[in-house]
């Protein structure tokens, strides 16, 4: 009579389990929060060593690729849009067209990894790396830039290494959204799942939204 | 606490989605060309700035805090200001040490 949530789980019959879609919600926000904070604190020290070497900002910013940057913002920005729909099409009961809109959703994962390993390849051929010359067939520069360059580029592989990093986690987040939506175990009346890893992708754009003015704009 | 019946979502119409994805890139367009405009030192704040509203688009719209609780409303304030605090101190420790 005291336990609340033993009495919830008669009520829901018993031997079924408790879904409890708000708390899922509310825990997966928790999560993200840290998240924010895991990326916050690479942003703080970007703004620290920004304010102590901004000439040697600006003049790294202008060796990335805004064209490739801009790029990569509009196929961010649009799987978000197709990832938003997805959820909506799960919403008003249409599974195809939510299982093609993730997939899409996916396609623009992909193509944003593609375009920032051409980006990465790149930097690595003009000797912008910390390896040593056998990894990358030439030798590495930066160790001769000034200090506020090879804090900029540290900061740059970390911070999109990172953002990349959580594109692929969030590709396997729709996957086994896309699983559970097609086996109808997610579905319009349990719907967290496929929510919560909406959620997840939104935040990866949330990031890159900051990570793309500050690393490729300041010239 | 006897709410567990289905919960209520708020469905958007197509068209919202559509207008906060052309605005994302509107504002996508006017931050690449205001970098290519010399403001001195308004060049990172303006960045920073039209930033900000686009997450605030991303927050409100595709991860539907405009329809949630205000609960989570003030957990992202929370957030903010204990991120606020974080920034805050770590300049005035840099303050002293440069």
């Amino acid at each position: 009579m005291t336990d609340l949530s033993a009495h919830s789980d008669l009520e829901h019959g018993g031997h079924e389990i408790h879904y409890d879609p708000e708390g899922c919600k509310i825990g997966f926000w928790l999560f993200l929060f840290t998240e924010v904070f895991l990326f916050g604190m690479l942003f703080i020290a970007f703004g620290v060593y920004l304010t102590g070497y901004k000439a040697d900002f600006q003049a790294s910013s202008a060796m990335l690729d805004v064209k490739m940057g801009g790029i990569n913002t509009l196929v961010l920005l649009t799987s978000s849009l197709t990832m938003a729909l997805a959820i909506r099409a799960v919403q008003v009961d249409k599974k195809g067209q939510s299982l093609f809109l993730m997939l899409v959703t996916i396609g623009f994962a992909v193509v944003f990894c593609v375009i920032k390993y051409f980006e990465w390849t790149h930097k690595f051929h003009t000797g912008i790396h910390l390896g040593s010359a056998e990894t990358f067939g030439v030798p590495s520069v930066l160790t001769d830039m000034p200090r506020g360059q090879q804090l900029y580029f540290g900061l740059y592989y970390v911070m999109t290494g990172f953002h990349a990093f959580h594109v692929l986690v969030g590709s396997i987040l729709i996957m086994v959204a896309m699983y559970y939506v097609a086996n109808g175990k997610v579905n319009k009346d349990r719907i967290t799942l496929i929510e919560n890893a909406g959620l997840f992708w939104h935040l990866v754009d949330l990031v890159w939204i900051y990570l793309f003015p500050l690393f490729y704009l300041i010239k | 606490m006897s709410d567990h019946a289905h919960e209520e979502h708020h469905i958007m119409p197509i068209k919202t989605y559509i207008l906060v994805w052309v605005a994302l890139l509107f504002l996508t367009g006017i931050t690449i060309g205001a970098s290519y405009v010399n403001m001195y030192k308004f060049t990172v704040f303006t960045a920073f700035f039209i930033a900000t509203i686009k997450v605030t688009l991303v927050l409100l719209y595709f991860m539907h805090i405009r329809y949630e609780k205000p609960l989570y409303t003030w957990m992202i304030v929370a957030v903010l200001i204990t991120y606020g605090i974080f920034i805050g101190l770590t300049y005035a420790d840099y303050q002293f040490r440069w």
